[in-house]
């Protein structure tokens, strides 16, 4: 047996064997390095899949040589490889970063089952975006979202809330779920498989009620599960009170990779005949992208507490990344692409210098903010540059996102999109610069709930977090990976869908 | 000798070489400290006069750094405009820098090493500014430059200053992400390039710009919110909490020159002079302009914080630039590019003789100047020279760009823009070189007391009370170099005639 052939299945078999012997290991250091160590050969694995794919086009991978559609296949092409290695690399920086935070916010006892969860919920993530198998998207979305429900959990430790934050996530998510297997069941009673390729083959022609049914039920199952408002109840407390290595994870993968479900199913599993899909583009997408960029970044605005302020980011973000699907054109798809990937490394960093605060302040409201900047500089400076790049300022990432997403918008005609595009950023300037003004220019609590001594977080949180900032300097100035992958993958699913290319 | 090739990206990095030695070198030695902004000062002067000359001669020196997206590098180009932007900002940051030491030790400033590593960042981000070669170069160091002046602007960290920056920093944000930046991503979609061309790149794809030319040149217009075209201009005065030297330099030169300077490189190099006037795009704007020019006077007539009524009238004077570019004229593109550097020397002369005024009596408003010139006269002979330019009056350099704006207005037909000229002019008369003549006439306002009419005594050594010499002499450089600039026009007319199609 040859490793190389078997790389497709790598980046599932590493973390789903290294997980269960996580929770054989002594509480304390050790399970973390050991995931941490699974989460770089992940990592790895995903590195050399993408390179093989982005020289060698698509494999096709049959899990125990058991033939598609009969067997499972794992079916990789750029779109989902970029995926992957978004995921894996996100990974490969919370895990380090996660040890002293998780000494603080997670009981001790818990240790093992922490990173245990974590490692399963990355595989979970990993499996969704990896395999050509619709049935199987639904058995790794579950993986990952129980792995995530007892993640949020263990955030009770230091907020009780954390258990109603999980238990509401537990019940949506649940629904969504549901209702994305209740139209997965519609579709293979129209034709008799799940496996997507085979799925796209014999949709064709099927433009009946029962296929319509099958894409609302999967519309709206994975609405839920990616936030997409008014969908989105769900997700701001969750991402609040869990822990902080944990919503860094989160809000840089999870939603993601059910966006790009989303566009899977779109462009690999239905295509452009069918025409509620442009209806979902015109009356779903567009107007609910638009209504959450702007009411998410309202409520946004009037947040105390800096976490869940950014979680509101979070949901309109995802706006901007519905709006450049909804174009239904190459620019706009790869808007959508690139910005799923710009968007996790933002997120990333900015939760990732929000738990260096917890972690020497013990809260994450804004008052905990004042004066950062002479406490705790170096995550000041991270924050803000990070922060920089949420509004979209040249030579970070959020200017690359904004940049494709209105050249999108204006070569599809969308003007007004464009210049809406632009007012929602200026709304995240104003959230951003209140932080940003509160860190740089109040005078720190000297007593009372929120003083806090003058002194940086520890390295194993700086170099990770650092890791992220300057990979949103760098790809705000070298775009081949972001946008130049991102254009080839969005051609090749618009040729899929048959679409104009 | 450098070539002007190497010289463009030397005068971009060499600032943040200077950034960082500053850093390093920090309080432990002010003046080494000192030395290194002066010493950065000097090798990028030098620098931006190399490509100057380069540019004189004919060439076009270009520099890429990287290309972000394809089609779209960060890329620089020098051209006339620019290298006389460049030659301004950064001879202007030596006297500048001269006159902070001066500024800052005299007043005993805190925070003064990060005050100077902003400057020198600004200053990169301005040189950027001025050898853009493309839009998308020219916003990305426009944006680095509002940002390395925030700092500086909310430099006393207290309310006042943070509520100052917060309107600073948000108006221009919100103006360039708003506005500029969709006009910039539409022009690209429009005609797939955001590259300066002579002669404008819109007009080969005239079918399409047409129908939105003039909502095109209105997000350009107060999308460059550093031009400060009136209602965007709230910035300006309130990034006055700032001390001194940064109103004189980066709120009187560098960054509103960057947005006068965007807003010329735009209508010349994107739109075309010629597009411009067949579409009348600029029209309106052209109204606004002018409507700026005098509105803003009338408030600076009723300002009595000599910063506020200085700053007010670089809101009406950078308006000067943009109703140059407007008019869609040859004539007025010159008087508007001429205006960048006679305002530059003029304003700058002003605001420092003000800085200079509070260094040595702590006085800030007009009313308390009466009398003052007999105690400073070279501070206030300096001012006198400053406004005489503002005003338009020979033998000053900022005579030639009225003059050549009146041609422009002429050629387009606009005789009630001439009649705002004209009323500009008079209005500058009043509120700017009443102060001097104030300061010198009139007998010092007591307690209570309305000032009494002239008074004859006489100017005496020993009553001298002027600033520390490091602030004084400053304004007196820049002063004579208005009254030199005068006698130079024509060889700057010469360097400029490129940008009006001429060889």
């Amino acid at each position: 047996m040859n490793l190389i052939a078997q790389l497709p299945v790598l980046p599932i078999i590493i973390p789903i064997v290294a997980a269960p012997i996580t929770l054989l290991l002594p509480k304390g250091r050790v399970p973390h390095l050991w995931a941490c160590l699974f989460s770089w050969l992940t990592f790895a694995a995903c590195i050399a899949l993408f390179a093989e794919v982005s020289s060698t086009g698509p494999i096709s991978y049959h899990l125990g040589d058991w033939a598609p559609p009969i067997g499972i296949e794992y079916y990789i092409d750029l779109a989902n490889a970029l995926v992957l290695l978004l995921v894996s690399g996100i990974a490969a920086v919370v895990f380090p970063y996660a040890y002293r935070s998780v000494q603080l916010e997670v009981d001790e006892r818990q240790t093992p089952l922490f990173y245990g969860a974590l490692l399963i919920c990355m595989t979970g993530l990993l499996g969704v975006t990896i395999t050509g198998d619709a049935f199987n998207v639904f058995v790794f979305l579950e993986i990952s979202s129980l792995s995530g429900y007892a993640l949020i959990a263990m955030g009770a430790r230091r907020d009780r809330r954390a258990l109603t934050a999980a238990f509401n996530y537990l019940v949506m998510g649940t629904i969504g779920a549901t209702f994305f297997v209740i139209g997965l069941g519609l579709l293979y009673q129209a034709t008799g498989t799940l496996n997507m390729a085979d799925l796209a083959d014999r949709l064709i022609g099927q433009d009946n009620r029962m296929v319509e049914a099958g894409f609302a039920f999967i519309l709206v199952g994975m609405g839920l599960k990616l936030a997409m408002f008014p969908m989105h109840l769900w997700l701001p407390n969750a991402y609040t009170y869990a822990p902080s290595a944990v919503t860094a994870f989160m809000a840089a993968t999870a939603t993601k990779v059910a966006v790009y479900v989303i566009i899977r199913f779109i462009f690999s599993v239905f295509n452009f005949d069918f025409a509620f899909i442009g209806a979902a583009f015109t009356y779903v997408l567009l107007p609910l992208g638009l209504a959450g960029m702007f009411v998410a970044s309202f409520v946004a605005l009037f947040q105390e507490d800096v976490k869940r302020m950014l979680a509101y980011s979070s949901v309109a973000q995802i706006g901007y990344m519905l709006l450049g699907l909804s174009f239904a054109t190459v620019e706009g798809l790869t808007a959508t692409l690139v910005h799923i990937f710009n968007h996790a490394l933002m997120k990333g960093a900015l939760f990732m210098a929000v738990g260096c605060v917890v972690l020497r302040a013990g809260s994450h409201s804004i008052y905990a903010f004042a004066g950062l900047s002479k406490r705790m500089p170096v995550t000041t400076w991270a924050f803000l540059i990070s922060g920089l790049s949420l509004i979209g300022v040249p030579l970070t990432v959020g200017f690359i996102s904004k940049w494709y997403l209105l050249q999108a918008a204006f070569e599809a005609g969308h003007w007004y999109a464009g210049f809406l595009i632009v007012a929602s950023s200026l709304i995240a300037l104003a959230y951003v610069g209140r932080v940003a003004e509160v860190m740089l220019l109040r005078e720190p609590a000297e007593d009372g709930k929120y003083a806090m001594p003058k002194e940086e977080a520890p390295l194993s949180m700086l170099i990770p977090m650092w890791v992220l900032v300057a990979a949103n300097i760098y790809f705000g100035v070298r775009t081949d990976l972001t946008g130049g992958i991102a254009q080839r993958a969005a051609e090749t699913l618009m040729s899929m869908a048959g679409g104009a290319p | 000798m450098i070539s002007a090739e190497l010289a463009i990206p030397l005068a971009l990095f060499l600032p943040l070489a200077g950034f960082i030695a500053i850093w390093l070198i920090g309080e432990k030695s002010p003046n080494l400290r000192e030395a290194a902004t002066l010493v950065t000062g000097a090798i990028l002067f030098s620098l931006a006069v190399i490509v100057f000359a380069a540019v004189a001669g004919g060439a076009r020196p270009d520099f890429e750094l990287i290309e972000v997206i394809d089609g779209l590098p960060i890329a620089f180009q020098a051209e006339p405009l620019g290298a006389m932007f460049a030659v301004i900002a950064s001879g202007l940051w030596i006297v500048n820098s001269v006159y902070s030491i001066g500024y800052m030790r005299g007043h005993g400033e805190e925070h003064q090493t990060r005050f100077y590593m902003c400057f020198a960042v600004a200053i990169s981000a301005a040189m950027g500014v001025a050898f853009a070669a493309n839009l998308f170069t020219l916003f990305i160091f426009y944006e680095v430059l509002t940002l390395s002046t925030f700092p500086l602007v909310t430099h006393y960290g207290d309310a006042k200053a943070r509520n100052g920056g917060r309107i600073y920093l948000g108006v221009l944000m919100a103006t360039s992400i708003g506005l500029l930046l969709p006009a910039i991503v539409w022009t690209y979609a429009i005609t797939g390039t955001t590259d300066f061309v002579a002669g404008g790149i819109m007009a080969a794809h005239s079918e399409a710009v047409a129908p939105i030319a003039g909502v095109l040149m209105g997000l350009y217009a107060f999308g460059i919110g550093k031009a400060a075209l009136m209602p965007v201009h709230p910035w300006l005065p309130n990034a006055m909490v700032a001390p001194t030297p940064v109103s004189a330099f980066l709120h009187a030169v560098a960054v509103v020159k960057a947005g006068v300077f965007s807003i010329l490189k735009v209508a010349v190099y994107i739109f075309g002079v010629d597009f411009l006037h067949e579409t009348g795009a600029g029209t309106p704007y052209m109204w606004i302009a002018g409507g700026s020019i005098l509105l803003a006077s009338a408030i600076a007539m009723n300002k009595d914080n000599l910063k506020a009524r200085l700053a007010y009238s670089t809101v009406s004077q950078l308006s000067y630039v943009t109703l140059g570019a407007m008019l869609a004229t040859q004539m007025g593109v010159m008087g508007g590019a001429m205006q960048i550097a006679a305002h530059a020397l003029g304003k700058m002369t002003l605001f420092m003789c003000a800085g200079a005024i509070y260094v040595a009596h702590h006085k800030s408003l007009v009313s308390e100047l009466r009398g003052l010139g007999r105690v400073m006269p070279f501070t206030f002979g300096a001012f006198f020279l400053g406004a005489m330019s503002i005003v338009g009056l020979p033998p000053m350099a900022g005579s030639w760009p009225k003059f050549f704006l009146m041609l422009g207005a002429a050629d387009a037909g606009q005789l009630a823009i001439i009649a705002v000229l004209m009323i500009s002019s008079i209005l500058n008369v009043i509120y700017l070189l009443s102060i001097p003549v104030q300061a010198f006439y009139m007998k010092p306002a007591e307690d209570g007391a309305k000032p009494q009419g002239a008074e004859n005594a006489s100017i005496q050594w020993g009553n001298l009370k002027e600033a520390p010499i490091l602030c004084l002499a400053p304004p007196m450089v820049t002063a004579a170099g208005a009254f030199l600039l005068f006698f130079f026009a024509d060889p700057l007319y010469e360097f400029l005639t490129p940008l009006i199609g001429g060889q």
